[in-house]
């Protein structure tokens, strides 16, 4: 039904205009949405060189099956969606950031909702331009690597026993839920392990402000968080 | 050299035929077994992570007598209308079909520590190579004079959740406009350290809106209790004058009760109530005294593995427990499970064995959206689990902040009961 919906509103977009690119207007102000996609960076890349990090980079990402980007590990939820014929469009994807969770129950995309519709309409028409085909994405360096840090490449390097990391984790699943699901608390699984440790040492050296996440990452070694990155890279 | 099982039951079979012996325990299962009373987050997480983690390789058998779990922890929130009675129901049904744990619903009786058997109510005798005991509080008999346990219909405890918390959500419910309740808080150490004062925060809540012009009288052994700054600021800010809290000073450790007249003595002091909530002294569940692996009213542990001190093969988890620093929470018992469970399975199978960690953090709700928490980190000693750092909410905090807690608290609850119960 959200499949057939979405093609009768594309049909009514198509009637009452004109090309993709007025449509692109019709959604937003891209540049407004620039400063919304502050909210998402931590977690996610638009642009060229963009990467998968936390979330999936979004070049691209008009038209796209949820859960559709190859070497990404998406949560149940999403890649069900996607099975079942939800693609991104300006509509699912309003939907989808308006109420994650709501969306895909079990999306391990840890972000509460944007509730303000000029917000989303803003921010779809801002990714909207990194989709059409990729020769629009601008040759500029990606607008967000969401991963600024001084962590010593050293601490960075260190490979992690995935196996203490699956002891020490049992610390972690007390609140994290290893299966991703995330509510209040957020999830912690299949991030890359480079992102798992600079925020763990941001955690530690105290410059990221959670307490419980201060105390917890404060006592652990920068091997034991390494162990836990490896862990749960992929906790199977 | 490698045998299958066939080959090997018939090697070891064919060998004690022949030796004219019994083969001991252990061989003749093929598989060590470890018997786990008590279903909560002690027992319950320590069973998921033996099965999960030995991967198949122990027989796990867990002894808990109901077959739906109430947890203790949000029950106070349940009475307060901000959970349902079925959000904090939990079954066994996802440890004994997807982890293999045995889930027998029967009470364990006694234990024979030569034998190394655990007998239940129904008859059964349960052979074990490591026995677990996890079986929470029971009550201090005589605690509160005037109250027994015969009395807890009149004056509930709410202090194991379920129909208790469900009785006494009803009494608050059907009091007169005006009326009183009042709550007889138990002496250290007791089980949910913010526990009572949580309650006394829920059952505000409650009133505030039904019965306004209601009191709420507090009788209290302790001169200081866990988050009382955050309470007390609490209680001004949403309850202002509803709650009168008597410590000590004022006769708070000087208290009888009298149940059939619906009575409460405080300091010589005779006040008629119409909900009383007696919270009696606590001590660690039976089982552990009949095990005979009690010292007073808790049973001392090793801090490395939560073994006993008094019997290696016997390991006391949670709040029956006698560790040093940990408060007693559902949070600590699934610490304390997780680094049981691995050191039991080290000394069953040979897995590798890392030093133990533990942490605690609990959560309160003082009104809708007003959470605080308190938590620590803590290791082990030689003498007992010591707390290594620590962090509390602060007063004057944002309603934003306060508002986050809440939710975390939310996803903790998630993330617990399903590190509990799979």
């Amino acid at each position: 039904m959200n499949a057939a919906l979405r093609s009768f509103s594309l049909v009514v977009a198509l009637m009452t205009g004109a090309t993709a690119v007025h449509a692109t207007e019709a959604l937003g102000d891209a540049q407004a949405g620039q400063a919304v996609f502050a909210q998402c960076k931590g977690c996610h890349q638009v642009g060229a060189g963009a990467r998968n990090r936390i979330g999936p980079h979004l070049n691209n990402v008009f038209g796209r099956k949820a859960a559709g980007l190859e070497g990404f590990k998406y949560s149940k939820s999403l890649t069900r969606a996607g099975a079942n014929g939800v693609e991104w469009h300006a509509d699912t994807l309003s939907a989808y950031v308006e109420n994650p969770r709501a969306f895909a129950s079990g999306t391990r995309m840890s972000f509460a909702g944007l509730k303000d519709p000029q917000q989303r309409a803003d921010l779809i028409a801002f990714l909207r331009g990194f989709s059409d085909n990729p020769a629009d994405i601008p040759e500029a360096d990606p607008t967000a690597r969401g991963t600024d840090h001084d962590v010593d490449p050293a601490i960075l390097a260190i490979q992690g026993d995935p196996e203490y990391g699956a002891y020490l984790s049992s610390e972690c699943t007390t609140c994290h839920q290893v299966d991703g699901g995330d509510q209040g608390i957020p999830s912690i699984v299949f991030w890359p392990t480079e992102d798992f440790v600079i925020a763990m040492q941001a955690y530690k050296g105290q410059r990221r402000p959670h307490p419980v996440m201060q105390m917890i990452a404060g006592r652990l070694s920068d091997e034991e968080i390494a162990a836990l990155a490896a862990y749960f890279a992929d906790p199977g | 050299m490698t045998f299958n099982r066939r080959q090997f039951l018939g090697r070891a079979g064919g060998a004690a035929a022949a030796l004219g012996l019994s083969a001991p325990a252990v061989l003749g299962q093929g598989k060590p077994r470890v018997v786990i009373v008590g279903g909560g987050a002690g027992g319950a997480t320590a069973a998921r992570y033996l099965a999960k983690d030995s991967k198949g390789a122990i027989d796990v058998t867990l002894i808990e007598p109901t077959r739906t779990y109430y947890t203790c922890f949000f029950s106070n929130l349940y009475m307060a209308g901000f959970k349902s009675l079925s959000d904090i129901a939990h079954s066994y049904g996802t440890l004994a079909a997807d982890y293999g744990v045995n889930v027998i619903h029967d009470w364990a009786v006694g234990v024979d520590r030569e034998a190394r058997t655990v007998s239940l109510a129904g008859g059964a005798v349960l052979p074990y190579d490591k026995l677990i005991l996890s079986p929470g509080i029971d009550f201090v008999d005589g605690a509160v004079p005037g109250w027994d346990i015969t009395a807890q219909n009149r004056m509930p405890h709410a202090y194991k959740a379920g129909s208790q918390s469900e009785l006494l959500r009803a009494q608050i419910q059907a009091m007169p406009q005006g009326g009183t309740y009042a709550m007889v808080a138990p002496p250290n150490p007791f089980r949910c350290p913010p526990g009572p004062y949580e309650r006394v925060s829920m059952v505000a809540h409650m009133l505030k809106q039904s019965n306004p012009t209601a009191k709420i009288l507090v009788a209290d052994p302790k001169p200081k209790f866990s988050k009382m700054a955050l309470f007390q600021e609490g209680w001004g800010t949403h309850y202002d004058g509803m709650i009168d809290w008597i410590g000590p000073d004022f006769g708070g450790a000087d208290v009888a009760v009298n149940p059939d007249v619906m009575t409460v003595t405080i300091d010589g002091e005779e006040t008629a109530v119409d909900v009383c909530n007696v919270i009696p002294a606590m001590k660690a569940g039976r089982i552990a005294e009949m095990a005979g692996v009690t010292d007073g009213n808790w049973a001392p542990v090793n801090a490395a593995d939560m073994s006993s001190k008094l019997d290696p093969d016997i390991y006391v988890l949670g709040d029956a427990s006698q560790q040093g620093d940990m408060p007693k929470s559902g949070f600590s018992a699934n610490s304390q499970a997780k680094v049981c469970a691995m050191a039991v399975r080290g000394a069953l199978t040979g897995s590798k064995v890392f030093p133990a960690k533990f942490s605690n953090t609990c959560w309160s709700l003082i009104d809708t959206d007003d959470g605080v928490k308190v938590g620590a980190t803590y290791e082990a000693t030689p003498e007992k689990i010591a707390k290594v750092d620590g962090f509390i909410s602060q007063t004057g905090e944002s309603g934003d902040l306060r508002k986050a807690t809440y939710q975390e608290s939310l996803g903790w609850y998630a993330g617990i009961t399903a590190d509990m119960f799979g």
